[in-house]
């Protein structure tokens, strides 16, 4: 399956992919909406840049093969496509438990904290590229199947 | 080939889902003795505390078993297992035969002797029609005693609290969630549930239940002679594997079904998963029972991969962990957290009383075992790669974990490259 792949030797760590994965989420599509009023009511993007030193990366889920956020799910929100390979998330059924939250080792869970919800990406749902690929400036994430 | 799975929990739904990645064709029939399609049972908390409806119960789409080619024998007790034959009886007298059999019958809740249990009015929370029977109850009293401050019992206590009744907690060691917290964590829980208006009770237990002349409960007397007024008594200690058929039938037992690394019994083609089985836990380096959910899936998931022969796949070992919310206070808390002082741990805490956070990290040689989080666990994740893949850890990079900045930059550079990019697999 095509996945995000991440690149050290490029991150900038501009943040940009974050800002794109926000507004792509929010029910603007709007980046100052989202921004400035989405995310004070709890919207928070899928990625996350980290840095050490002079050094950066942008990680989200990684939709792993065998998922331990799966595993965790009490509530079947979590769950792997058979067809796509994508671990995807059902909202309605999630009762934030953070269960997932913390048994994803990859650390690529976020809380929703007004709605109680996780975050998690989705390999942006409906488009054909994902927005943190396209809005990244240096090339450091490709979305591929390796 | 056909497999018999007794219970249909989240273990037995690993297992199917175990079964059929390697084998689409063979033969899968479930047995249990709740009358429902799989649940998920830690959700009857919600569902007692009205946060959520039947509906939303199920723990997989309505039109799974028939899209996994499953015969289900819904409210079928299984009471005997001939390893022997390879069969096993229903309470109805039908016998089953298997090639492959898992036991994934759980647990059941711990009742301890206490006087005047015996009777009406003591009720337990462990399934969805406990949940049905509390909320009823729920209508008909003002006063209820819950016996046990761990999990279960404090997810108890909010629910019947969340229904209207008053509520006591009582609970024998000094603080609550004794197992999976320290005192500092504990303590950060019960005054959060104390502000909104529960009980509680440390140090303490039931010694008897009292009753009126009409047998109706009336209240409890604790160990210090203190006396609590209820009309209901919850007990929720924890729960122990349930072993019927196992124990008749001589499997190696010791708390649990004791199981290998493949996750079979003592006897041939038996295997078991979940609240049931004592299996490898990777931290402690020794078999444990350790009920709780993802454990139960992922032991049946290589249960059931390696009853299909199709592969012969090592447990990676069980790891302890526990996120659990209070009224929108956060908690988690995974691995090792309370070490003796002969584990020669090295112990880091944090506490923040103002935001009502805290941090425990320990850490064994150069390795994070275990670790408290309460109130911010945003990073809980991060901290668990670090114990799930038992990453080493310079100073430098133990200063940051103790900082509260883990980041999947600290992962030596190796581990990162082979082990979070996603084609490692
Ligand atoms: C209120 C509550 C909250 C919880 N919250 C959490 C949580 O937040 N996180 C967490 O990790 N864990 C939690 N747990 C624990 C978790 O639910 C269990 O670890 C998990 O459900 C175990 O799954 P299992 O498949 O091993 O057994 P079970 O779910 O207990 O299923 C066993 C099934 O087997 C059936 N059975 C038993 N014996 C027989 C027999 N002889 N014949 C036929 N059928 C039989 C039983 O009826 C049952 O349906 C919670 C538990 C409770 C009760
Ligand atoms: S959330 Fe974590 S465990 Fe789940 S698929 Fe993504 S990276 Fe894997
Ligand atoms: S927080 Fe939601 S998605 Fe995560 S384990 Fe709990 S119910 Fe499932």
């Amino acid at each position: 399956m095509r996945r995000v792949y991440p690149n050290k030797d490029f991150c900038i760590g501009c943040h940009i992919c974050e800002l794109a994965c926000l507004t792509a989420h929010s029910e603007s599509k709007d980046l100052i909406i989202a921004v400035r009023e989405e995310q004070a009511s709890g919207l928070r993007p899928c990625k996350a840049v980290y840095e050490k030193g002079p050094v950066c990366v942008s990680l989200s889920c990684r939709h792993c093969e065998n998922p331990t956020c799966v595993t965790a799910c009490i509530s079947g929100a979590l769950y792997k496509d058979e067809e796509t390979g994508k671990t995807k998330y059902d909202e309605s059924k999630c009762v934030g438990c953070w269960s997932c939250l913390m048994a994803c080792p990859f650390g690529a869970i976020r809380r929703n904290p007004s709605k109680g919800k996780i975050i998690k990406c989705d390999l942006c749902e409906g488009r054909d590229m994902p927005a943190c690929v396209q809005a990244c400036p240096n090339a450091a994430l490709s979305y591929e199947d390796r | 080939m056909t497999y018999v799975i007794v219970g249909n929990g989240v273990a037995s739904v690993g297992a199917i889902e175990g079964i059929r990645k390697l084998d689409k064709e063979g033969r899968i029939i479930v047995v249990s003795e709740e009358n429902t399609p799989t649940y998920g049972r830690p959700l009857i908390s919600y569902f007692l505390a009205g946060k959520i409806g039947l509906d939303r119960m199920s723990l997989r789409p309505d039109d799974y078993y028939e899209k996994n080619n499953i015969e289900l024998k819904l409210g079928s007790r299984v009471t005997a297992l001939d390893p022997g034959k390879k069969t096993i009886t229903l309470a109805s007298g039908e016998s089953l035969g298997y090639d492959k059999l898992l036991l994934a019958t759980g647990g059941i809740p711990f009742m301890p002797p206490i006087k005047g249990l015996e009777g009406s009015g003591i009720y337990n929370f462990t399934t969805l029609a406990h949940a049905e029977t509390l909320i009823q109850l729920s209508q008909a009293i003002r006063k209820v005693v819950v016996i046990g401050g761990g999990l279960i019992g404090l997810k108890a206590a909010e629910g019947l609290f969340d229904n209207g009744l008053s509520v006591t907690i009582v609970e024998l060691a000094p603080r609550v969630l004794s197992a999976a917290f320290d005192d500092v964590a504990g303590k950060l829980v019960s005054n959060r549930l104390e502000n909104e208006g529960l009980h509680i009770r440390c140090g303490n237990t039931v010694e008897e239940v009292l009753r009126g002349d009409n047998g109706d409960v009336v209240g409890v007397r604790l160990t210090n002679g203190d006396v609590l007024e209820c009309e209901a008594v919850v007990v929720a200690i924890g729960v122990v594997p349930s072993l019927c058929p196992a124990k008749e039938a001589g499997l190696n037992i010791r708390r649990g079904i004791k199981v290998d690394d493949y996750l079979q019994t003592s006897a041939a083609d038996v295997y078991a998963a979940g609240d049931a089985a004592e299996a490898y836990d990777m931290i402690m380096d020794d078999a444990r029972v350790t009920p709780i959910w993802p454990n139960a899936y992922s032991q049946g998931y290589y249960a059931g991969m390696n009853m299909t022969e199709k592969k012969k796949e090592k447990h990676p070992g069980g790891l302890a962990m526990n996120a659990i919310a209070f009224y929108g206070m956060a908690t988690a808390s995974l691995g090792l957290v309370n070490p003796a002082p002969e584990d020669g741990c090295d112990v880091f805490t944090y506490v923040d009383e103002e935001r009502q956070a805290y941090r425990k990290l320990v850490f064994r040689n150069d390795k994070l075992i275990g670790y408290v989080l309460v109130g911010d666990i945003d990073f809980a994740g991060l901290y668990t790669g670090f114990v799930r893949f038992q990453l080493p850890l310079t100073d430098e990079v133990k200063q940051d974990l103790k900082d509260g900045q883990p980041s999947a930059l600290l992962w030596p550079e190796h581990d990162f490259e082979t082990r979070w990019t996603p084609e490692c697999e």
